[in-house]
């Protein structure tokens, strides 16, 4: 008897403890902010949270649970911003109040698994690549791939795809950079964050996923995003763009390719795909953040502002580091200028 | 009682100890009544759960299931694009890998727990029954991560070349084993499930042989059976209910599993005439769509999908269940 009061006195004492301990953790979040949504900028807005606390005692938090995610919680106003691959149409951002910013820059490159080919020397075009992606080309030694890449010793070998298994800010670009080069991948395949991938391709789970598939079975071609490519020393392919070049994914190549668009559109979400520039790299995406234009609370609205002002102007080298690549300092200040509208 | 050594103590005290008494027992009464309700309460918190699952999952099920039917069951088609969503190739891969399993991981564990309780020496008994103990223990995304780095490069150069060369020509069988040998794929998830499962199924049926009366094994030997003989007339007789049990956990298992599934079965959503082929699971096709499904068709027929695996999961218990009563009927347990 005595012991069970003493038990109940001790679960009484844990709850008051529990309690307390919520109680005290509470009063420190509210000053924070919190974003959510493409994970294809998760590891830069980390980065940057980190700096940026360290800089100014300031915390955001952003959670990368994918570009649909992102776009759904800022609707249900769960988050003080949202991040997305996929950007908002004006329309939308008209119906909903929303202001929509690029941040940063990535790309998608195609990497392939083919016994003694280094990066850069297996040459494709769009179309080409389309009709690999939608499985109408099976084999490596196909007249077609041939014709591009006179001299390389292409294997009489199955071609597997890897793709994307769980829905992707990554094969959203990806697969409109290939449903333009041909009508008959957008009839068969789709553009979008999930697709009907043909029957010799093989799902991974994210871009880790379709980098392990593609350097464990010979004969296969994916798509990762450039940071992935360049981590894991992945062989990628030179891809022709639309002044007829072919390039090889890097950097200044997404650079280029930013910097001959047009960002002065409503949402600044213009076409980054198949630039014209001489040295562009034709797969070039950005990634986007969406913020109410008229917030329930001020501060917050404020405290985002100032998180991107401070990101973009402090943490281009950050970017850089991890794989991104930089908006150009012009678009900088056009972003600048938009988010004064984040009020 | 703990007020045994209490009454002892005021045992001078005359009638003043009687309403004590009285009193106590009084207390006691309400606490095991108190005690018996708060238990209940936590076992129908189980209840709970369990229904409200099953309402909220047919409650978000409900627009694909209005809009597809039951159609939705047998409908080969799952497309994001066209919005078109049907359960088969789901369906499908999960039972596939998990028939696949279960055809591995059977004889295997039947082997290993016969062998554990019939043959093995006596030093070599702990540390083989510890080891599969262990192995029950291993997370299921180390067991994914070695199918896709390790398992599958194997399994792709060495074994899928001479399956097929093996069986490729044998009609019928030689469909299953066609197709280029890439090591990912609904038979290399089933391999991997079975190991998975083993561990679980194995050490069922050890802890239910060892149940045997000696005495029964030991007349058994006495009249000049073989260890088979034993085994197959005395020991299996005795434990079918439990081996059964054992296999329908392993079942179970094998069934919902995610993260492994998802690292081997190569997530593609289709059904292909070949085991090598990539196909996908249920429980797969949740963890890779749900973070980015479309609001809308996409979402409801993934909880339409979650509904399916229940009713899965449920009709495999319902049997066993069924099966285990029949047996106990059998052997007058």
């Amino acid at each position: 008897m005595h012991k069970s009061k003493s038990f109940a006195c001790r679960l009484a004492g844990m709850a008051a403890a529990m309690a307390i301990g919520i109680g005290a953790s509470a009063p420190a979040l509210a000053a924070d902010i919190t974003g959510a949504g493409a994970t294809f900028p998760y590891a830069i807005y980390t980065k940057w949270a980190e700096a940026y606390s360290a800089a100014t005692g300031k915390r955001v938090n952003y959670q990368g649970i994918g570009s649909s995610g992102g776009v759904k919680q800022i609707r249900a106003k769960t988050v003080d911003f949202g991040g997305t691959d996929a950007p908002l149409k004006e329309e939308e951002l008209d119906a909903a109040g929303l202001v929509q910013v690029p941040t940063v820059m990535g790309a998608v490159t195609i990497v392939v698994n083919l016994p003694g080919i280094a990066s850069g020397q297996l040459k494709l075009d769009g179309p080409t690549a389309a009709e690999i992606f939608r499985g109408a080309i099976r084999k490596w030694n196909d007249p077609a791939i041939a014709k591009l890449n006179p001299g390389l010793g292409l294997p009489d070998m199955a071609i597997t795809v890897a793709h994307r298994s769980d829905g992707s800010g990554t094969t959203y670009v990806f697969t409109h950079y290939l449903a333009k080069q041909s009508a008959a991948f957008m009839r068969e395949v789709g553009a979008g964050n999930t697709v009907n991938w043909p029957a010799n391709a093989v799902g991974g789970k994210g871009n880790p996923g379709v980098a392990a598939t593609v350097t464990k079975v010979r004969g296969a071609i994916g798509y990762v995003d450039i940071a992935d490519a360049m981590k894991s020393d992945m062989v990628y392919a030179a891809l022709k763009n639309k002044a007829g070049n072919y390039i090889v994914p890097n950097q200044a190549a997404v650079a280029d390719a930013a910097s001959g668009a047009n960002f002065k559109v409503k949402g600044m979400a213009p076409d980054l795909l198949d630039q014209a520039h001489r040295n562009a790299w034709p797969i070039t995406s950005a990634t986007y953040i969406l913020a109410y234009e008229k917030g329930a609370d001020p501060a917050k609205q404020k405290a985002v502002v100032d998180f991107f002002t401070w990101s973009l102007n402090n943490g281009q080298k950050m970017a850089e580091e991890l794989g991104f690549v930089p908006l150009p300092a012009g678009v900088v200040k056009m972003v600048e200028a938009e988010m004064k509208n984040i009020k | 009682m703990p007020n045994g050594t209490e009454s002892i103590v005021n045992e001078a005290t005359g009638t003043i100890e009687v309403d004590l008494q009285a009193r106590q027992v009084r207390k006691f009464r309400a606490q095991d009544s108190a005690f018996h309700y708060v238990t209940m309460l936590f076992a129908l918190v189980v209840l709970a759960a369990l229904v409200g699952i099953l309402i909220s999952l047919s409650v978000e099920a409900m627009p694909s299931l209005k809009e597809f039917g039951p159609a939705f069951l047998w409908t080969n088609v799952w497309s994001v694009p066209d919005d078109q969503y049907g359960a088969l190739i789901a369906i499908y891969g999960t039972l596939t890998t998990s028939f696949i399993a279960l055809l591995i991981a059977v004889p295997v564990s039947f082997g290993i727990a016969l062998f554990l309780t019939e043959t093995c020496p006596v030093p070599l008994r702990r540390p083989l029954g510890t080891a599969i103990e262990l192995l029950a223990g291993v997370p299921s995304i180390i067991y994914g991560i070695w199918g896709l780095f390790i398992f599958a490069p194997l399994f792709a150069d060495h074994v899928q070349p001479h399956l097929q060369a093996l069986l490729g020509g044998v009609p019928v069988i030689g469909g299953w084993f066609s197709g280029p040998p890439i090591g990912i794929g609904i038979l290399t998830a089933g391999i991997v499930l079975s190991l998975m499962v083993i561990p679980f199924i194995a050490s069922v049926m050890r802890d239910v042989f060892e149940t045997v009366p000696p005495i029964l094994k030991e007349s058994a030997y006495g009249v000049g059976c073989t260890t088979w003989e034993v085994v197959r007339n005395i020991v299996l007789p005795y434990t079918r209910v439990g081996v059964i049990g054992g296999i329908m956990l392993g079942l179970g298992r094998a069934l919902g599993e995610t993260m492994a599934v998802t690292f081997v079965i190569g997530n593609a959503n289709r059904i292909g005439a070949s085991l090598f082929s990539p196909g996908n699971s249920i429980a797969s096709t949740l963890a890779n769509e749900f973070a980015e499904a479309d609001p809308g068709l996409h979402v409801s027929s993934l909880f339409a999908l979650g509904l399916v695996l229940f009713v899965i999961t449920f009709i495999v218990l319902a049997i066993s269940r069924w099966l285990i009563r029949r047996g106990m009927g059998a052997e007058g347990l």
